[in-house]
């Protein structure tokens, strides 16, 4: 048996989503274009540099920033380090399982890394310490709590929120501590593709029967600075629009309401 | 009932009052003690442990919603959500053509309204599909409940079950194993489904079906 039990869909789940979907519903009331609440928690973690704490209806993620001191690239001498890493905890779901991370989490984990590196959010060249010596490395660590759909999204705002609130320790080096120097505050926005229609941060159910998935992550001047597709369905040109325009939209909103940016 | 609706602890010492050792409870130097955490419920002089979560223990002629995960070459592998897959022979069910491939009969991912046939001493399931109103399911959605929580649902002589469906005009179908299969207008199944989550957190209180019936009226 290849999948697991928990993994194969139930058939007529799928048709019953692609029906109502074409009617117009959504599974849980809500409208294509509409995300679920999300809430923030800053500063879960005392003891990290940054914390977040992301709750995306049932979906439920925490977030740590660490900085630390390292040696920087030989190909970029002048300029901070950023790693991002995902882990799926069992105890999020059923179809989590222990070990090596899996595709998923690689990459849940790259595409958090690429809307953040990509939109330039951190000035990675103010993380310098000695040039070609020592510069400040920004460890992104994700965790997953509680996984019903859409841990982009979840982990992309987390991971946005921790940097805002993440303080540079220089303290340990003789300096003075400082806010984590940032430019840009970008939003990703997750779509699934149900029959022939595209909704915004679908939940698990939804993510289970979705034939396609756009991420689109933009930052507050309304510039696309990273996307990818998953899943093996096709998304037309005209979705492909009409998802960036939502996305930038919706990037706007959750910036103001959630980070209140 | 004689036994008072309380909830016990895993350990905690039970006076049976009379009543027969029924599920959830065993016997130590004399006295009575709860398995695990639920609600004391009596039934036919028995009294039983209803426990408030926990997952599916099949159980003879008990009718659930299983799902097609893989095929044998004689007999359909299915899931019901117990700790054991269950196993639906081709024998059981009312299709006859022994030629035929398993594959166009139920496809991996199928949804069947079966019963428990038998359980054999090693713990495998056998299920039937040969039984009234068992069949194949199509159309509707799917959502899941607690186990424990079914016979909540169905109510006294399937009174909370009847209510809903009376109430919403949608088809519901229960399975023991807390598989449940709903068929109906979108914002119709959606309200049923939000009564599920309802009773399920409620269960444990009395004087359910009267409650719903006044949430179903109000929201109409």
């Amino acid at each position: 048996m290849s999948k697991s039990a928990d993994e194969i869909v139930y058939g007529l789940r799928r048709e019953y989503l692609e029906k109502i979907s074409a009617e117009g519903n959504r599974i849980d009331g809500r409208k294509f274009d509409e995300t679920r609440q999300a809430v923030v928690n800053i500063n879960f973690v005392p003891r990290a540099e940054g914390s977040a704490e992301v709750r995306l209806g049932d979906t439920r993620v925490l977030v740590g920033v660490k900085v630390e001191q390292g040696v920087p690239f030989p190909d970029t001498p002048n300029s901070g380090i950023l790693t991002t890493n995902a882990e799926m905890l069992p105890m999020a779901s059923p179809t989590f399982e222990s070990g090596p991370p899996s595709e998923d989490a690689i990459e849940l984990a790259r595409v958090v890394d690429r809307g953040i590196r990509e939109s330039k959010m951190i000035a990675l060249d103010k993380l310098v310490i000695k040039e070609a010596e020592k510069v400040w490395v920004v460890f992104i660590d994700m965790h997953i709590l509680d996984y019903d759909g859409n841990l982009i999204d979840a982990c992309s705002l987390g991971a946005v929120a921790a940097l805002l609130n993440a303080k540079v320790p220089a303290s340990k080096i003789g300096a003075e501590d400082y806010p984590l120097p940032i430019n840009h505050v970008p939003i990703t926005i997750t779509f699934a593709k149900i029959g022939s229609i595209m909704v915004a941060d679908p939940n698990l159910e939804e993510e289970e029967v979705a034939s396609a998935r756009l991420s689109v992550a933009t930052n507050e001047n309304g510039d696309v600075v990273a996307m990818q597709k998953g899943l093996s369905g096709s998304i037309t040109q005209q979705e492909l629009f009409s998802a960036v325009d939502t996305s930038i939209k919706l990037g706007k909103d959750i910036r103001k309401r959630v980070l209140g940016r | 009932m004689d036994i008072e609706r309380k909830i016990v602890l895993p350990g905690e010492e039970i006076s049976l009052e009379g009543m027969k050792q029924g599920n959830g409870i065993y016997h130590e130097n004399g006295k009575y003690y709860s398995y695990t955490m639920g609600v004391i419920q009596t039934y036919n002089s028995y009294a039983n442990i209803i426990p408030l979560a926990g997952k599916y223990y099949p159980v003879r002629n008990d009718r659930v919603i299983g799902k097609v995960i893989d095929i044998a070459p004689s007999f359909w592998i299915m899931d019901i959500r117990g700790p054991y897959p269950g196993f639906l022979h081709i024998n059981d069910t009312p299709w006859k053509n022994l030629d035929q491939d398993l594959n166009k009969i139920l496809r991996v991912g199928d949804t069947v309204f079966l019963k428990v046939n038998e359980i054999t001493e090693s713990r495998q399931t056998w299920l039937s599909l040969k039984d009234a109103g068992l069949r194949k399911l199509e159309g509707g959605h799917i959502i899941m409940v607690q186990p424990t929580k079914v016979s909540r649902i169905i109510g006294k002589g399937g009174s909370m079950v009847n209510t809903i469906k009376e109430a919403t005009g949608v088809k519901v179908q229960l399975g023991q194993n807390g598989v449940v299969w709903l068929d109906g207008p979108a914002e119709k199944v959606m309200e049923v489904r939000k009564i599920l989550r309802f009773i399920e957190k409620e269960a444990h209180t009395s004087g359910l079906t009267d409650r719903v019936k006044k949430i179903l009226e109000e929201s109409r």
